[in-house]
């Protein structure tokens, strides 16, 4: 694990009207680190999150990713450029259903990265081998089970080589022998990613939290109460 | 026209016998008395004569928009026509002939009052009857008038004799009453800028005249009669125009010419088919090509509405209110008569047009309603693996979007087949148009009817068929994978 940060907050602060959500975030994650974010509903641990790929637009501070800095009004190229670096896995999954698995996760290396459709199905078909779904990628997604979508998402996330992973309640819709199951793969994905990956969580599991992570971040009313292992 | 080396002129088919029609023995060639007249005043002028299909209510603007030289297409002599057009010498007398049902106590138009009389529209009897107190019914084919007359519909018809020599009197249902209820003549109508021509043709109907030929024409369709004699002194002709005599002086050769045997019974025959198929081929093409322009035109507008700002939005949504909220005819209409001063479209092109902008407003919706229904974490997905906005349509929301509203997109291509039968108007002779000229020709409307229908089901049914294949090859859950790979290199 190298210690260099790869993100880097720093008063971090955002509004929804005359809400506000974020006061000044400030920290910073080490490469290949896993941080969970967690704290009551509407305390801001969502929010912080699609700050870190663009979704929601900060209105001051700066963080500071993998190389790409954010600020208050970026342009949509920036963002886009961005989130070639970040992946993000949604509490829905969001798998594209018009498409094939093996497709969904070459769509972004073909379009974004252009790489060639052979090279990009060779580093889909690695993935789905690691989260244990190298059979499957003639699948649409309507017929896999709720695990197997979380880590077919995982994968999806993964397929470019991003240097940090976002995931929003990875597990709140798994019973427990999948959520171990896919705790279990996120760990395998860290270790043996090509690139150091760093991973942001945001989670009401606490107990998922205190085993899988480096760090925990607990968010209250919008400020970081605690930030450690 | 000199250096076309053609004389067009302009006429409808659908007016039947014995003026323009499709040789029955012959389907595709042209016979009648005006056919004649063509050809021999072509010949006169030196140049060939070359028909131009019209739909008869729009003949004078089509003349104008200059699609074709001269009407010649029974056009009556009127004050109103003479004001807008340049009119030739007469060609032919006619007189207007009151038939009543042939029990009916009715001896003439007087008797009439409060009664419904049918005629053509557009016609010289249409205003005598308009100056009658009398319920006028207006028909676009001469076959209907005399149907319905039979039928108990109406309680006479006044039409000119040529027609009801031919359309009416051989009913046994009906009776025609003797003398005319006045006269009139055919002449040709010419362009109000062309003197030259209106003095041309004028001088070739006088040689036409004089050597017999007109006669000679008229004779061969059993049209010659007692009203053609003043006709041979122009000024005693051109003063015989309005309503007049009362006089017997119904001509032996006309009585002649209906008391022999009513023509041969017409059979629907292979070339009849042949005809249809053409017509059905139109139909098709042109609808294939309007839809073809009308999908993406609605994708474009679709998202305009939904993806851009303001003025985009707002650009969007009235084109697809205009478009919506008007009438296709009357859109076809201006597009093609409206806009002939600006641009000069061929009635194809105006065909494909027209359907094509008027559908693309009702294809902005569908895609419209088809790209709402997209859940918006799709795009968050697609823009989370950095595409832009742009690729997150192109190969996120679209493809998704295309499978909602193929129902409904095939909806409206079955719509616009048949919606393509409007296209008439503006003298294009689709499948619709091919079947009410043959049920003139034939007498009969039930046979063209069902082989029309029958023709258009065969073009709609395969194409619903082939739409729910489709649909159930991008229905996610049962798709076989090899269906849709719509990434790019990945074929």
């Amino acid at each position: 694990m190298s210690s260099e940060p790869v993100l880097r907050l720093h008063g971090v602060a955002k509004r929804f009207g005359a809400r506000t959500v974020l006061r000044g975030i400030t920290a910073q994650v080490t490469s290949g680190a896993i941080v969970s974010l967690v704290g009551a509903s509407g305390s801001g641990k969502t929010t912080l999150l699609r700050c870190l790929n663009g979704f929601e637009s900060i209105d001051a501070g700066q963080i500071r990713i993998a190389g790409h800095l954010v600020e208050p009004g970026p342009s949509d190229a920036a963002l886009t450029r961005l989130r070639a670096d970040v992946g993000m896995v949604f509490q829905d999954y969001q798998l594209f259903p018009h498409l094939s698995v093996l497709d969904n996760l070459c769509l972004a290396p073909q379009v974004v990265r252009k790489l060639p459709r052979a090279d990009a199905e060779k580093r889909a078909r690695a993935l789905l081998e690691q989260v244990g779904l190298g059979d499957r990628g003639k699948s649409r997604p309507s017929e896999l089970s709720g695990g197997q979508k979380q880590r077919v998402a995982l994968a999806r996330a993964l397929a470019q080589d991003v240097r940090l992973l976002l995931l929003d309640e990875p597990t709140s819709a798994l019973d427990a022998g999948t959520r171990d199951e896919v705790v279990r793969i996120l760990r395998e994905l860290v270790k043996r990613a090509a690139r150091p990956l760093t991973v942001v969580l945001v989670t009401h599991d606490l107990h998922l939290a205190e085993t899988l992570s480096d760090e925990v971040w607990t968010l209250v009313d919008g400020s970081l109460a605690s930030a450690g292992a | 026209m000199k250096q076309r080396g053609e004389l067009r002129w302009g006429g409808d088919l659908q007016g039947g016998e014995p003026y323009v029609f499709e040789d029955e023995a012959h389907p595709g060639k042209l016979r009648g008395f005006e056919v004649e007249i063509a050809d021999a005043l072509a010949r006169e002028l030196g140049v060939r004569a070359k028909f131009m299909q019209n739909d008869w209510s729009n003949l004078v603007p089509a003349l104008e928009r200059g699609d074709f030289d001269v009407i010649l297409n029974g056009l009556e002599e009127t004050p109103e026509r003479r004001a807008r057009l340049r009119l030739s010498a007469p060609y032919y007398t006619y007189g207007e002939t009151l038939a009543v049902r042939a029990g009916a106590k009715y001896t003439s138009l007087a008797d009439l009052t409060g009664k419904r009389v049918g005629t053509l529209n557009q016609t010289v009897a249409a205003d005598i009857l308009k100056a009658s107190p009398l319920e006028i019914v207006l028909y676009e084919g001469q076959q209907e008038p005399y149907m319905d007359l039979a039928k108990g519909r109406t309680e006479a018809v006044l039409l000119d004799h040529v027609i009801a020599d031919r359309y009416g009197c051989v009913l046994k249902e009906l009776r025609c009453l003797p003398g005319d209820v006045a006269r009139g003549h055919y002449v040709l109508g010419i362009g109000k800028n062309a003197p030259a021509l209106q003095d041309a043709l004028n001088a070739a109907l006088a040689s036409l005249h004089q050597r017999g030929e007109l006669q000679r024409i008229l004779v061969g369709w059993k049209l010659w009669d007692a009203r053609q004699k003043p006709a041979e002194n122009p000024a005693a002709a051109a003063a015989t125009a309005g309503p007049i005599v009362d006089e017997p002086v119904a001509s032996a050769p006309v009585a002649a010419a209906a008391a022999e045997p009513p023509p041969p019974a017409r059979h629907f025959g292979a070339g009849h088919a042949l005809l249809f198929l053409q017509g059905a081929l139109i139909t098709l093409l042109i609808s294939a090509l309007s839809f073809a322009l009308a999908s993406p035109l609605g994708m474009a507008l679709a998202t305009l509405r939904l993806y851009t700002g303001r003025p985009g939005r707002w650009l969007a949504a009235t084109y697809v209110e205009l478009f919506r909220g008007t009438p296709l005819l009357l859109q076809l209409y201006v597009l093609y008569f409206g806009l002939a001063d600006v641009v000069r479209l061929s009635p194809m092109t105006a065909a494909v047009l027209g359907l094509a902008l008027n559908y693309g407003a009702y294809e902005a919706e569908v895609y419209r309603g088809a790209l709402s229904s997209v859940p918006t974490g799709q795009t968050e997905a697609a823009r989370a693996l950095g595409l832009n906005r742009w690729q997150a349509l192109r190969y996120v929301v679209f493809p998704q979007a295309l499978r909602t509203a193929l129902p409904a997109v095939t909806n409206d291509f079955v719509a616009l087949l048949k919606d393509s039968s409007l296209i008439s108007v503006i003298t294009v002779v689709e499948l619709t148009k091919r079947m009410t000229i043959l049920a003139v020709e034939l007498r009969d409307w039930l046979t063209p009817g069902l082989m029309c229908a029958a023709l258009y089901f065969a073009m709609s049914f395969p194409l619903a068929r082939w739409a729910r294949r489709i649909e159930r090859r991008l229905e996610p859950s049962q798709a076989p994978v090899a269906a849709s790979t719509p990434l790019p290199g990945n074929t």
